[in-house]
C-alpha cells in the first residue's frame, strides 16, 4: 500500500504534551507556581491551536497527495524478534477525527480560560486538559491497536483526573472512581480482542488486520468474537448499556471537561474504534447485530431517562449517551461513515450545549437545577441564542447539523442490507422524538417562563465574558452549518456505505418527512407541557407517578449493580480477602512469628539477673560443659 | 608425688579458691583479687607444663600474660573506683543494671 511520510504527525501529538509538562511543572505547586494566569492560559491554548494548524497542514498534504500519511517514529519494545513500534497514521478517517479533536479541543481550551478564571487549581486544570488532548491524539493517530490502546487508557486517566478535579468533594472523587472502574471493565474486553488479533496475525497494525480479514483466505480467528470483544471496550468508553452508568456521574467535573471529554471527543473513541476496525465488523454480522441492538436500546432508554432529569448537565449527559447509541446503530448496520458524520456534528452541537450550560451555571453562580432557573433568555441573550441553535440542531430541525446526520442514521437503520430493520428504525425514531422533546423541555425550563431563581442569585445574573460567548458563537455557527460538511461522502472511498435494496429507495422521502415531523412533534410537546407554569407536566407527573419514579431513578440500574455486583464483591473482599486472607493468614502468620520471638526473649531475659555472681556461675557451667564435651568427643 | 604433679595440684587449688571467691564474695575488689588468683593458677599450670616439656615458650607466654593481666587490672580498678563514687558501695549486688 503506497503512502507518503510526514514528520508533522508526531509533532501534532506531542505539542499538547509539552503544554502538560510546562504548565504541570512550572505553574503548579510542584514547580513553585512560577507562572501567572495569563502565561498559563496562553500556553495551554496556543499549543492545541498549533496542533490544529498542523493538522490542517497535514490535511492539505493528504488531499494534495491522496495517500495516507505515515510516520514511524520510535521502536517501543522488541520482544523475541517481534518489535512494537509507535507509529502514526493519517488517512481520511483519522483526519476527520483529528480535526474535530484539535479544533473543538482548542475552542474548549479558550472557553476554559473564562470558565476557570480565578480557580485556585487553574494551572492543574489546564495541565490535565492538555494531557487529555495528547492521549486523545495518540488514540486517533496511532497506527497500531497498541498505540491506540495507550491513548485509550490515557484518556481514561485524564477523564478520571478531571472528573475528580475538585477532589475535596467526596461525591466528585467517587464519580471519577466510578468512571475509571467502569472503563476498566471495557478495557479488559479491548485487551482480550487485541490478544486474539495478535495471536492470529502477529501484528497489531490496524490496516494489516483489516486487510487480513478482507483477504481471500479466512483468518485464524473468529471475526465475531474479536468484534464483540472490541465492542465491549467501545461500550465502556462510549457509555453504552450495560456500561453506561459512569457518564451521567462524570458530570461532576468542570463543565468544559464535560463538553470536551464526555461529549465531543473521548466518548466517541468507541465509535472511532469500531469504524477503524470496519474490516473486522464487515465480516462479523453477529457482532454488528449486537452493536445495533445495544445502540438502539441505549439510545431509547437514555432518552427516556433524560426526560425527567432536573440537573441541566444530567439532561445533556443522558442525551449524549442516547446520541452515542444512535451512532452505534449506524455502525451496527454498516454505515460507518455516517456514524463518523454524526460524531462530527454531535461534537459541534453537544459541545455548544455543554458550554452553553456552563455559561448558564456560571451566570447563576453554580446553580444546576433547572427548577431554579427560567426566564433567562433576556438576561443572557448570547448564551440563549447559541443554546437554542444547538438545541434545534440536536433535535433534528432542518437545515441544522443534527438533522442531516441523524436522518442518514435513521435511513440506514431502516434500509441497510447489513441488518437494517423496521424495528431499529422505529426505536431510533422514538429516541429522536424524545431527544427533541427533552431538549426543548430543557430550553423552555431554562430560558423561558417566569423566573424561579432565588432573589440573591437573580440579582447577580450576568452574561459570560467574550472568551466564553465567542466560543459559543463559533460552535453555534458550526452546529447550524455543520450538516453541509459532506463527511460521509468524504469517507466513502475508505468506509463505503452499505447497499440499500432497490425496492426501499422510494421510502427515503417519507422517512425524511417523518423525521422532520418527529422533531417538530417534540418541540410542540415540550411547548405544550412546559410553557407557562408547566402545570400540564405536573399533572402528567402525578398521574404517572410510578413511571416517573422509575425514570427518575434511572431504572434502578445503579441499585441493581450495587446489589448484584457491588455487595457480593464487597462481601468477598471483606470476608474472604480482608478477614480470612489478609488478617488471618498473612497477619496471623507474622503475628505468630513475632509472638514466638517475644516469648523466647522473655524466657532468656529472665537469665539476665544483673548479678555478677550468677554470670560467673554460668561461665563455670559453660566451661565445664565445654570441657566435658571435648573430653567425650576429643 | 613428683614435682610436676604437686605444682599442678597447687595450680588447681589456686584456681578453685579464686573461682569460689568470685562466686561467693560480694566485694568488688575481693572479686578482682580472686580473678587474679584464678589467672595465676592457670599461669602456674602453664609454666609447669612448659618445664616438663623442656621449652622456654611457656615461660615467655607467662610473662606476656602478666603484662595483659596488669593492663586489665589497671583498667578494672579505675572502673570500680568510679562505680563506687557513683553508688557509694563496693557490693556487687548494687550493680544490677544489666538485668534483662
Amino acid at each position: 500500500m503506497s503512502s507518503a511520510t510526514s514528520q508533522l504527525l508526531g509533532l501534532i501529538v506531542l505539542l499538547p504534551l509539552v503544554g502538560f509538562l510546562f504548565n504541570g511543572v512550572l505553574a503548579t505547586r510542584l514547580g513553585g507556581q512560577r507562572l501567572n494566569e495569563t502565561v498559563v492560559n496562553f500556553v495551554a491554548c496556543a499549543l492545541p491551536a498549533l496542533s490544529f494548524v498542523l493538522t490542517v497542514v497535514c490535511f492539505m498534504q493528504l488531499e494534495g497527495g491522496g495517500q495516507p500519511l505515515l510516520e514511524a517514529t520510535y521502536t517501543w519494545a522488541t520482544i523475541g524478534g517481534q518489535s512494537f513500534g509507535i507509529g502514526f497514521y493519517f488517512d481520511r478517517l483519522s483526519a476527520v477525527m483529528t480535526l474535530v479533536v484539535t479544533g473543538v479541543g482548542t475552542l474548549i481550551h479558550v472557553y476554559s480560560t473564562g470558565y476557570m478564571h480565578g480557580d485556585e487549581s487553574h494551572p492543574r486544570y489546564f495541565a490535565y486538559l492538555n494531557l487529555f488532548l495528547f492521549f486523545m491524539l495518540l488514540l486517533v493517530l496511532g497506527r497500531s491497536l497498541l498505540v491506540m490502546f495507550v491513548g485509550w487508557e490515557g484518556v481514561g486517566l485524564a477523564s478520571y483526573l478531571l472528573i475528580g478535579f475538585w477532589f475535596d468533594d467526596p461525591v466528585k472523587a467517587a464519580a471519577g472512581k466510578k468512571a475509571f472502574v467502569t472503563n476498566r471493565i471495557g478495557d479488559a474486553g479491548f485487551l482480550l480482542g487485541m490478544f486474539l488479533l495478535w495471536g492470529a496475525f502477529g501484528t497489531l497494525d490496524m490496516t494489516a488486520i483489516n486487510a487480513g480479514f478482507m483477504g481471500s483466505t479466512p483468518p485464524a480467528v473468529s471475526a465475531s468474537l474479536v468484534g464483540i470483544l472490541l465492542f465491549v471496550g467501545a461500550c465502556g468508553k462510549s457509555a453504552q448499556i450495560p456500561l453506561h452508568v459512569w457518564l451521567p456521574d462524570a458530570m461532576a467535573g468542570p463543565t468544559p471537561v464535560s463538553a470536551l471529554i464526555h461529549a465531543a471527543t473521548m466518548v466517541t473513541a468507541g465509535i472511532y474504534l469500531v469504524a477503524r476496525m470496519s474490516g473486522v465488523y464487515m465480516h462479523a454480522p453477529e457482532a454488528s447485530q449486537l452493536i445495533a441492538a445495544v445502540g438502539v436500546a441505549t439510545a431509547f432508554f437514555a432518552a427516556t431517562i433524560a426526560v425527567v432529569q432536573y440537573d441541566i448537565k444530567k439532561v445533556l449527559a443522558y442525551s449524549t449517551v442516547s446520541q452515542l447509541g444512535l451512532m452505534f446503530v449506524a455502525l451496527g448496520v454498516g454505515a460507518y461513515a455516517v456514524a463518523i458524520f454524526h460524531v462530527v456534528t454531535h461534537a459541534f452541537f453537544k459541545a455548544c450545549l455543554f458550554l452553553g450550560s456552563g455559561s448558564v451555571i456560571h451566570a447563576l453562580g453554580g446553580e444546576q437545577d433547572i427548577r431554579k432557573m427560567g426566564g433567562l433568555a433576556r438576561r443572557i441573550p448570547i448564551t440563549f441564542v447559541t443554546f437554542a441553535i444547538a438545541t434545534a440542531a440536536i433535535a433534528g430541525i432542518p437545515p441544522l447539523a443534527g438533522f442531516f446526520s441523524k436522518d442518514e442514521i435513521l435511513w440506514f437503520a431502516y434500509a441497510s442490507e447489513h441488518g437494517g430493520a423496521t424495528w431499529l428504525w422505529a426505536l431510533a425514531s422514538i429516541a429522536s422524538l424524545l431527544t427533541s422533546f427533552y431538549m426543548f423541555r430543557l430550553l423552555w425550563l431554562t430560558f423561558f417562563g417566569a423566573s424561579r431563581m432565588d432573589k440573591e442569585v437573580e440579582h447577580h445574573v450576568h452574561e459570560s465574558p467574550l472568551s466564553m460567548t465567542g466560543v459559543l458563537m463559533v460552535l453555534a455557527l458550526l452546529s447550524a452549518v455543520g450538516g453541509f460538511i459532506p463527511v460521509a461522502h468524504y469517507l466513502e472511498p475508505m468506509l463505503p456505505l452499505p447497499p440499500v435494496p432497490e425496492a426501499l429507495h422510494h421510502h427515503e422521502r417519507t422517512l425524511i418527512a417523518l423525521a422532520v415531523v418527529f422533531a417538530f412533534t417534540g418541540l410542540a410537546g415540550a411547548w405544550y407541557f412546559f410553557s407557562g407554569t408547566a402545570a400540564r407536566a405536573a399533572g402528567v407527573r402525578t398521574r404517572l407517578a410510578g413511571v416517573h419514579r422509575w425514570l427518575t431513578n434511572k431504572y434502578y440500574i445503579d441499585e441493581l449493580y450495587e446489589e448484584a455486583l457491588g455487595r457480593p464483591l464487597g462481601w468477598l473482599s471483606k470476608r474472604v480477602f480482608l478477614q480470612l486472607g489478609d488478617r488471618t493468614m498473612f497477619d496471623g502468620t507474622l503475628h505468630l512469628l513475632a509472638a514466638t520471638a517475644r516469648r523466647g526473649a522473655v524466657a532468656f531475659a529472665a537469665m539476665q539477673t544483673g548479678s555478677l555472681h550468677r554470670y560467673a556461675l554460668y561461665v563455670v557451667v559453660g566451661v565445664l560443659a565445654a570441657v566435658l564435651w571435648s573430653l567425650r568427643h576429643g | 608425688m613428683d614435682k610436676t604433679q604437686f605444682l599442678l595440684w597447687v595450680s588447681l587449688l589456686l584456681f578453685s579458691i579464686g573461682l569460689l571467691g568470685l562466686i561467693v564474695r560480694r566485694n568488688l575488689l575481693v572479686m578482682l583479687m580472686c580473678m587474679e588468683l584464678m589467672l595465676n593458677g592457670v599461669n602456674l599450670s602453664l609454666v609447669t607444663f612448659a618445664q616438663r616439656g623442656g621449652s622456654v615458650e611457656g615461660a615467655v607466654m607467662v610473662f606476656l600474660i602478666f603484662i595483659v593481666a596488669a593492663a586489665e587490672i589497671a583498667i578494672a580498678i579505675p572502673i570500680v573506683l568510679l562505680l563506687v563514687q557513683h553508688r557509694r558501695t563496693l557490693d556487687a549486688g548494687a550493680y544490677t543494671d544489666l538485668k534483662g
